[in-house]
């Protein structure tokens, strides 16, 4: 499958490498013998040094920004902006519809870029890959079309406490309308959903577990294998939102053991209004489409219609073909870097961040204590300084952080506040932006106390 | 940077040590205000003699903008007329969305115009209003049963 052929353009990263040293800053986290590394990997993951920013035109415009709400939505490389316009330069027709060249191309374009995703996430077809706006309406198709066929009154539909709103209300939902019970796994002190709470929480009535891969306000990875087992062993569903975890691990829904996978593209470098939707081929075949319309049938009559093949069945309407263009290459941009590197240059940036924080004696960091557990994330508070005065302050030095409920008010509720402050970062970050947020938390802290 | 302009001293004086943020005993009518994306939480209580506010306090959570607003503001309104403080509460709003610039019309809010800055910060905005917000509704709520 050539998906270059799609997008057009080959990564930026890809040519550039190997690297300039762009945003080089003293810091007493510096591994001594990294620095004068020539492998390519160890350069990479080197966070004193920033081979990626160079990718990102926003970041290269805004030079003097400190962008830490990665998780909210990324930025997107060059490689991805090039092919969506790649697409409405070269390719645009209405997909599916034309019996012409150029539809045939745009059809063909989406088509490549499905089984990209496909092998991106490990599904065993491309048919089966959905692709929907965002994660959120991956997750409101399921509640509906998967949860309305199997949950009934008396039954149960667990989630966890950690659940972002997306993977929340639409369960909340469902169980409202259909008399289920929606149960809450909660997690340890250190962010864990412990063997006993998974085995106590998911027993015989439960149809479904919709689970976070990983948190988006604790930043933990969740036992997603565990907890699809203990799904299946009592014949429930397992539901596995990964908006935050596939953009920074590698992802095979067939090694986790789940039913159905949700994503969104603009987490992962992708563009805004593309998600993806994976669920079993024989799950997508029993459930009903939640729109109906254009494309998405096989005939209709006066008093009837039959639904088109999956996954047609599910997209009713023109979709966003240049956006899917950009998928393709936000999957293949990341598969230039490979996951090695992005998940170790990651994990050492949100391992220095918690570092950083943790050094600070007025900020509590929430979470994991283990650094290394933070997956992208890193929320935490200032003492007595609401988080939206952190943010603003914080946004007066150009440093970007996101601030309040994250979407996740009842994990908030749950842990005893009403918000916090969050800084998460993608593999376009260096120690230079850890640097600097300290630094504008010293200066937070001032403009309260007068003092650091 | 810009930041002094709205993390005055006096911002933080009313945010520290707030003289209005206090369960009040005789409340005539109150009312709760949230912003839902940011969870800022406002009660506001008015005590009424007559048409005069002769007693305004505030209890609840949020950042030093919405906390010392509220503090401003209910230090500006007692002792005034219901119709006064409407019209305080009006301007205020406009102040904040950079609607009335004019310093000698801000004049009438007295410290509350020392907010006026921000008007640039929109996403503060929200924040600034919303003890003001709370009390125009109180305030048109008790004229709606003279209009009926």
């Amino acid at each position: 499958m050539n998906t270059t052929a799609t997008c057009g353009v080959v990564p930026a990263s890809v040519e550039r490498r190997p690297i300039e040293h762009t945003y080089v800053t003293a810091s007493n986290m510096r591994d001594d013998h990294q620095q004068h590394n020539t492998d390519l990997v160890n350069t990479a993951t080197d966070i004193t040094t920033n081979p990626f920013k160079a990718d990102f035109p926003l970041l290269t415009h805004e030079h003097d920004l400190v962008f830490l709400d990665s998780a909210a939505t990324a930025q997107r490389p060059q490689s991805v902006l090039d092919a969506q316009q790649n697409f409405y330069e070269r390719l645009n027709s209405n997909p599916l519809r034309g019996l012409y060249r150029l539809s045939v191309e745009a059809t063909q374009a989406i088509a490549d870029v499905r089984q990209t995703t496909a092998s991106f996430i490990g599904a065993p077809s491309a048919d089966e890959i959905v692709f929907t706006r965002n994660a959120t309406e991956s997750l409101n198709l399921l509640a509906r079309s998967l949860g309305n066929t199997v949950v009934h009154a008396g039954d149960e539909v667990c989630i966890t406490i950690m659940e972002h709103h997306s993977n929340l209300i639409p369960w909340q939902q469902l169980c409202a309308a259909t008399g289920a019970h929606l149960v809450y796994m909660r997690p340890d002190d250190q962010g864990v959903l412990t063997d006993a709470t998974i085995e106590q929480s998911i027993g015989p009535k439960t149809r479904i577990v919709s689970v976070a891969h990983v948190s988006n306000v604790l930043g933990v990875e969740n036992p997603i294998t565990k907890i699809a087992r203990r799904a299946h062993e009592v014949g429930a569903l397992c539901i596995v939102d990964g908006a935050q975890s596939a953009p920074h691990l590698p992802i095979d829904v067939a090694k986790l053991g789940c039913d159905a996978f949700a994503f969104s593209a603009h987490k992962l470098f992708g563009p805004m209004g593309i998600g993806v939707m994976w669920a079993r081929r024989d799950l997508l075949e029993a459930m009903p489409p939640m729109l109906t319309g254009g494309e998405m049938i096989d005939w209709v009559t006066e008093t009837d219609a039959g639904w088109a093949p999956i996954p047609q069945k599910f997209e009713a309407g023109t979709q966003d073909a240049a956006g899917i263009a950009g998928l393709g290459a936000a999957i293949d941009y990341i598969e230039s870097i490979g996951h090695a590197t992005l998940q170790k240059r990651e994990q050492t940036l949100a391992a220095s961040c918690v570092h950083a924080l943790q050094s600070l004696p007025y900020i509590n960091v929430i979470g994991p204590d283990d650094p290394h557990r933070h997956v992208g994330v890193v929320s935490f508070n200032v003492d007595g300084i609401h988080p939206h005065d952190v943010a603003s302050i914080l946004d007066a030095q150009n440093i970007a952080i996101r601030a309040g409920h994250h979407c996740a008010q009842p994990l908030l509720h749950w842990m005893g506040i009403d918000s916090c402050c969050r800084a998460s970062v993608a593999l376009y970050n260096d120690q230079g932006d850890i640097d600097r947020l300290v630094d504008g938390l010293q200066k937070v802290w001032a403009i309260f106390h007068g003092t650091n | 940077m810009g930041l002094t302009d709205v993390y005055t001293a006096a911002l933080m004086e009313h945010n520290a040590h707030p003289d209005y943020k206090y369960q009040m005993d005789d409340v005539t009518c109150s009312h709760e205000g949230i912003n839902p994306s940011c969870g800022d939480d406002i009660t506001l209580s008015l005590h009424l003699d007559g048409d005069t506010i002769d007693e305004a306090a505030f209890t609840g959570h949020g950042c030093a903008v919405s906390q010392s607003s509220a503090d401003i503001m209910a230090d500006l309104i007692t002792d005034r007329s219901v119709s006064d403080a409407r019209d305080l509460c009006s301007l205020f709003i406009q102040m904040i969305r950079g609607e009335v610039t004019d310093d000698t019309q801000l004049a009438a809010l007295g410290d509350a115009a020392q907010l006026k800055s921000i008007a640039h910060m929109p996403a503060r905005v929200k924040c600034a209003e919303l003890a003001w917000r709370t009390c125009l509704h109180i305030l048109n709520d008790r004229e709606q049963p003279s209009n009926a």
